[in-house]
């Protein structure tokens, strides 16, 4: 017992050391595997409050580029409003609905929430985003994130008044997606080279794919509404070593200069993930 | 200023450094990240004790994980570098008794030889098992050398930068004062 005291007193910075290690070795394993929140709370609330003051400053050098944008957005859905479209023929009168629940039975599945991005990197390998809104204002894990040009990333940490997405460009991010022109699915991600491109993969190399190609997110991803804009086909290259295309897409998201985002809550995500996990009976 | 006012100021202005100008930076290339906040570490007073540094490398480390979004990624690399950093302080210094009269490792206290090789091999040393950790999730071997090579060489730049523009001025103290 006295030996072990001893060995202890001696040896005990490399002990420290080696206790050191396996704590921070412990913490980044268990965050890559589980991603769980356990690591977000008070100090996630801290450091959102000095990127708050940060982000006050910053924000003015991106005022021009925000208001371009919004500026666009809002045109883009003027031209969708009700008032544009008119018949020639008075016999068919447009009446804009105003019960909440469609009689038609259609029933709303996404919900669009505005939210203010307070940090943003696109320097590293493993890219965050944190916004200035958490579960008090509606925010779940595994929530969509939508900026005004297209796909931005997906929720990962939530707390009381900040999440953390993931963002397009994280060396495991993954999104379905799919083709404008004929709806093939693959899937896109990022290689972790330039933040302006992402890869789109398992597009099977019988397809025709042109340079220019539209690619959306598809009707099979659960988290993201479909139809919303990825990016374009930029260089097309046959993997050799499968029956598939990869596939270099410009972004449609510029990263580096992103305010303000839409988090998407899609109010069946939880009956379809249920269903999903249910093992299926038919015999 | 005390030791302890300066260096607490140091660790607010490496983080701040780190997190706010130099993550900000756009990418040159997927292989060029870069690295200062370790600076920090390789100038703690020489009369730091061995337990205390490595304290210091992991709060230090974590503190910045926290900003980053990646749990221990840089607290594991930082505590090697705190505990490898006595021995290599015992194998520089090249006056007797150099660690008593200057307060932390700089040019002058170490020379200028010493003092780069102390970089150099903590720089690279902090790379090398950052860019592993790194690598250990995804990756090839090509991103691993070439990252752990390239980011070396632009952390010891601006390093080299600092100790221009930061010049420390080291008081040369005698035991009898």
């Amino acid at each position: 017992m006295k030996n072990i005291f001893l060995f202890i007193r001696r040896y005990f910075t490399l002990l420290l050391f080696f206790i050191l290690q396996i704590v921070s070795l412990v913490f980044l394993v268990n965050y890559n595997l589980t991603q769980q929140a356990a690591y977000a709370n008070i100090a996630n609330e801290v450091i959102g409050r000095i990127n708050i003051q940060y982000n006050n400053i910053q924000s003015y050098f991106y005022l021009r580029e925000t208001n371009r944008q919004l500026a666009e957005e809002n045109a883009r859905l003027k031209n969708l409003l009700p008032s544009n479209f008119e018949t020639a023929d008075t016999a068919r009168v447009v009446r804009v609905d105003s019960l909440v629940k469609d009689t038609l039975g259609l029933q709303r599945k996404f919900v669009w929430l505005p939210a203010k991005v307070v940090n943003n990197t696109v320097t590293s390998q493993t890219n965050y985003l944190t916004l200035y809104r958490g579960s008090k204002q509606g925010i779940a894990k595994d929530m969509a994130v939508i900026g005004p040009n297209g796909v931005v990333g997906i929720v990962i940490d939530v707390n009381d008044n900040f999440s953390r997405v993931m963002s397009l460009l994280h060396r495991n991010s993954k999104v379905s997606a799919m083709l404008a022109k004929n709806n093939v699915t693959g899937s896109v991600g990022w290689d972790g080279k330039d933040p302006l491109y992402l890869t789109l993969q398992n597009i099977p190399r019988s397809i025709k794919v042109a340079k220019g190609d539209t690619v959306l997110t598809s009707n099979y991803s659960a988290n993201f509404p479909s139809h919303i804009i990825i990016g374009m086909v930029d260089v097309i290259a046959a993997d050799p070593s499968s029956n598939s295309y990869t596939i270099k897409v410009k972004a449609a998201t510029n990263f580096y200069s992103i305010q303000y985002v839409n988090v998407v809550k899609n109010s069946l995500w939880a009956e379809q993930k249920q269903l999903e996990a249910t093992p299926p009976k038919n015999q | 200023m005390s030791q302890l006012v300066k260096n607490i100021f140091r660790f607010a202005c490496f983080i701040m450094l780190q997190v706010f100008v130099l993550n900000q930076v756009p990418p040159l290339h997927q292989f060029i990240t870069p690295y200062l906040y370790f600076l920090f570490l390789l100038w703690l007073p020489f009369s730091t004790s061995r337990i205390a540094l490595l304290f210091i490398s992991f709060a230090f480390g974590f503190t910045l994980d926290y900003f980053m979004g990646t749990p221990g990624l840089h607290a594991a690399p930082c505590v090697l570098i705190g505990y490898l950093r006595p021995f290599l302080i015992n194998l520089l210094i090249s006056q007797e008794g150099a660690e008593l009269n200057y307060a932390e490792p700089s040019i002058k206290s170490l020379g200028l030889a010493p003092y780069s090789i102390y970089a150099l091999i903590l720089t690279f040393i902090h790379h090398f098992y950052l860019v592993l950790l790194e690598w250990l999730q995804f990756g090839n071997i090509v991103y691993f050398i070439g990252k752990v090579f390239t980011t070396s060489l632009v952390s010891l730049l601006l390093i080299f930068i600092t100790e221009m523009l930061f010049f420390r001025k080291q008081k040369f103290r005698t035991n009898t004062a």
